[in-house]
């Protein structure tokens, strides 16, 4: 078995990041779903481009089509009940909401008749996972579609029914109407009796976002009662009838190698079970207590890999370790020519960024429930990516796929660390040699030191700029941190933008926004800096050289509502930053205040932020909002300690995390852009924060930090 | 050993230094109370002993013994929720949700030793709450409106 600590890293930060294309084939699928919902209409979203290859009479036949070219299923049952299948899963981004908003919608429905399954292998189609701001683009488009194709085929149905034109009728409430005839029939009485199966038609009318009615406004979140109460059964919270608790030793630092360990002692404590596998040691017993005490009982040796690089010296270690000559450019990222950029500017500025590793600290831990039942695996467990950890499990436990199902209850949070299946492996191991169901719940220590990070990095950046504000030159080479929002969306005639990935130390992945969080500070630093060596109002500055309106916009709209023209007292600075990705365009200004002792206010913030037509305005917000907070995190203390492969501030309370009284006044101003299709909230909104505080310390102070976080201690040094 | 929960005597056998936490959610199937961190900073354990606030994580099972423990599941009562609870569902301002049983618990134990809080004061008293998502702001909206009712 694997130590996670051995694999490499699993999940690049960026394009690589989406795992290979799934082997199964629809033909599977259908017997899956008309297995699971009997009689009633199926409305079933394959990409078009499957149409165009198979035909349209790929239903009827057994025509084998990659599972991943069905996105979602929604089924209407003859009582009228409507169930969505979908793989995405609720981390707390208010999904199930959303999506059951989308579908009521286009389905002319009422909201409590939606009910969403999610995040299960044995009964949504396969989904490559909740990330990359994708839900709402495609998945919520993708249940429009089929929505909107049910909708229309009720009506055609109703129509043949009464015997008349389809035209004269009106889908509303879950029933057709006939309003001349005075006649109407409900969605389950229509579909009874009857097995039908219909693919989406890609090209089926939509509703504008202008004329919603459900979607896009603020309704109670779905299951928010059994939340408020405690009564939501996180896998955390699961217990099955005989379930042992499990627990594994865990090496003493990254790169360790097992020499021996002795379990005589746990052994042979009453109900517990020890299995050894190579570096894998694991235990189980009748209750947490008891396993946590035969790990201890464990006397294991183990060899430590010296010499890995700590905090004091990772930005060298990451240079040092990008493969390839330093100047080695990735040339797609390349226009004209940067040398003869840098001579053609009056001013030239040039400098390197330094951003620290941070930890994700989802508040629930990794947790798993693993059962095994006649050669079948069920596993529950908080993870994003369901149908890639069910491709773990099948891998490691070598099973067919239809033999292993994942499971995801609503998850107490990921923000993109999340996308692995360590606890589901451990359990399904434990509970395999012990043949009982076996839970595992990592502790907040495992929590920090197994998981994987967002990504250190060192970024430089030079750039030449004319004093009418036209910049000439821009060279932008991220060491590690990471591909996304690499690009500038400002006009430059000549420049060189590279990722260069490195060898990092610790384990990296996901992360909310990947590296666009790392690749906007470090521009939207440079921007300020530049509009100061030419004494250019740093907004003035930015807006002549965007040409993109919706970035325009962000940028004013936050300018306008935080007051960028006023006046300033000593000591307060005002600072300003943008940006755009996966959809979402943000502008945030900060106010900061710095006393004579040199402590760091952060007073205010104003943010404006817009990702197409608005679903859910209050949740919307709240994922801005979230973002916000989550952002002063990584902007100004959060950084993951690290020496000799040890974690050293692995608990919450030796790493800081923002907590109620870190929290300035925020404004967030939403732009309901209805004309523009409906994008993810929660990565871009967290881009523009770390960049904005640092503006302001530079607008008030003139020193101009270069690394995240910018005041682990809150003082400026 | 003897545990009177939500009004309920429990009647438990476990080692007596064991963590309050592992014994309602283990034993007594009270899972609404959460583990976050294992060291009280968090807040997730949070539950009323006598009705102040304890971090049940770090609580020993037998100093709760001869007291009045409140958790989570023990706010509704025949149906109804607290006014604290009430609050929250009307703000809406979770996100992943598995801070709230132990902000509600915060939250109703402020309320309790000061029905009117300031701003100042509710973040005071909160602030041993961590909420990851960054929701904060819509939980002292919450705590305000619960305030009013």
């Amino acid at each position: 078995m694997e130590n996670p600590d051995h694999l490499s890293h699993p999940f690049e930060p960026t394009k690589n990041e989406l795992p290979p294309e799934s082997t199964l084939h629809f033909s599977l699928d259908r017997r899956k779903f008309l297995k699971l919902t009997g009689g009633g209409l199926m409305v079933v979203f394959v990409l078009q481009d499957i149409f165009s290859v198979e035909g349209k009479n790929l239903f009827p036949g057994s025509s084998p089509v990659p599972v991943s070219g069905v996105g979602a299923w929604i089924h209407i049952g003859e009582d009228g009940i409507v169930t969505v299948y979908t793989g995405k899963v609720e981390v707390g981004q208010n999904i199930r909401t959303s999506l059951s908003q989308m579908v009521a919608e286009e389905l002319m429905v009422p909201l409590s008749s939606v009910t969403m399954i999610m995040g299960d292998t044995d009964l949504v189609p396969y989904d490559r996972g909740t990330f990359g701001s994708l839900t709402t683009p495609q998945m919520g488009l993708q249940l429009r579609k089929a929505a909107a194709t049910a909708r229309e085929a009720l009506v055609e149905m109703a129509a043949k029914l009464w015997n008349t034109q389809a035209s004269g009728l009106k889908a509303e409430q879950g029933m057709i109407l006939h309003t001349t005839a005075n006649k109407k029939i409900g969605y389950g009485e229509l579909t009874k009796g009857q097995q039908l199966l219909m693919p989406v038609a890609d090209k089926v009318r939509l509703i504008e976002a202008k004329d919603w009615k459900v979607a896009g406004k603020t309704i109670p979140r779905v299951n928010e009662r059994t939340f408020i109460t405690g009564k939501h059964q996180y896998v955390s919270d699961m217990k099955l009838p005989g379930m042992l608790y499990g627990k594994v030793l865990r090496a003493p630092s990254y790169g360790s190698t097992l020499l021996q360990a002795d379990v005589t002692k746990a052994s042979k404590m009453p109900g517990v079970i020890v299995v050894k596998d190579g570096n894998f040691i694991g235990v189980v017993a009748p209750d947490a207590r008891t396993s946590g005490k035969a790990l201890q009982a464990i006397d294991a040796k183990w060899e430590e890999s010296k010499g890995q690089p700590s905090n004091d010296n990772i930005f060298n270690y990451l240079l040092k370790n990008a493969p390839g000559a330093r100047e080695e450019r990735n040339s797609d990222n390349s226009k004209g020519d940067f040398e003869k950029g840098l001579t053609e500017a009056e001013f030239k500025h040039s400098k390197t960024y330094n951003i620290h590793y941070i930890a994700h600290v989802p508040l629930e831990p990794r947790a798993a429930v693993a059962q095994w039942v006649d050669g079948k695996l069920t596993v529950w467990t908080g993870t994003q990516r369901p149908f890639g950890v069910q491709q773990e499990l099948a891998d490691i436990f070598k099973l067919n796929k239809e033999k292993v199902r994942v499971i995801v209850p609503d998850t107490g949070s990921g923000y993109g660390g999340k996308h692995t299946g360590e606890a589901a492996i451990e359990a399904a191991r434990l509970a395999k040699e012990s043949k009982k169901p076996v839970k595992i719940v990592w502790s907040r220590e495992e929590e920090f030191v197994w998981a994987y990070f967002r990504p250190g990095g060192v970024i430089e950046v030079n750039a030449a700029v004319k004093k009418d504000g036209s910049i000439t030159a821009w060279k932008f080479s991220n060491y590690n941190s990471g591909g996304s929002g690499l690009e500038t969306q400002y006009k430059v005639s000549n420049q060189q933008i590279a990722h260069l990935p490195s060898n990092t130390p610790l384990r990296q992945g996901s992360y909310r926004g990947l590296a666009t969080t790392a690749n906007v500070f470090a521009r939207e630093c440079h921007m300020t800096d530049l509009a100061r060596l030419i004494k250019m109002d740093p907004l003035a500055f930015r807006l002549m050289n965007l040409e993109d309106d919706r970035f325009i916009a962000v940028l004013q709209t936050a300018a306008r509502a935080f007051g960028w023209q006023g006046s300033k007292i000593s000591g307060q600075g005002f600072g300003i930053a943008g940006g755009f990705e996966k959809g979402g365009y943000v502008g945030c200004c900060a106010e900061v205040m710095i006393n004579s002792d040199k402590e760091v206010k952060v007073v205010r913030i104003t943010q404006a932020f817009d990702c197409g037509a608005i679903i859910h305005p209050n949740h919307l917000e709240n994922q801005v909002m979230g973002s916000i907070i989550q952002g002063l995190g990584g902007a100004l203390f959060e950084r993951v300690e690290f020496a000799n492969g040890k974690i050293l501030n692995s608990g919450l309370s030796a790493y800081r995390v923002p907590r109620f009284s870190d929290i300035p006044k925020i404004e967030i101003i939403l732009i309901d852009r209805k004309d523009m299709p409906s994008a993810g909230a929660g990565e871009a909104s967290i881009i523009g924060i770390a960049p904005a505080i640092r503006n302001a310390i530079v607008d008030a102070t003139g020193i101009a930090l270069n690394g995240l976080p910018m005041l682990p201690n809150g003082v400026l040094a | 050993m003897v545990l009177t929960i939500n009004g309920v005597r429990h009647e438990v056998s476990v080692d007596p230094d064991i963590d309050l936490l592992t014994v309602l959610r283990d034993n007594l199937g009270l899972t609404g109370s959460k583990y976050g961190c294992g060291e009280g900073v968090c807040g997730a354990c949070t539950v009323l002993i006598n009705g102040n606030t304890s971090r049940s994580c770090i609580t020993p099972v037998n100093s709760a013994v001869g007291k009045e423990v409140t958790t989570i599941e023990g706010l509704e009562k025949n149906g109804k929720l607290h006014a604290v609870q009430e609050a929250f569902m009307a703000i809406d301002g979770f996100q992943c949700s598995y801070c709230a049983s132990g902000m509600i618990m915060s939250a109703v134990a402020l309320l309790r030793s000061n029905p009117s809080p300031s701003e100042e004061a509710i973040v005071k008293a909160m602030n041993g709450n961590i909420c990851r998502c960054g929701t904060y702001p819509y939980l002292v909206k919450a705590i305000q409106l619960a305030s009013k009712s």
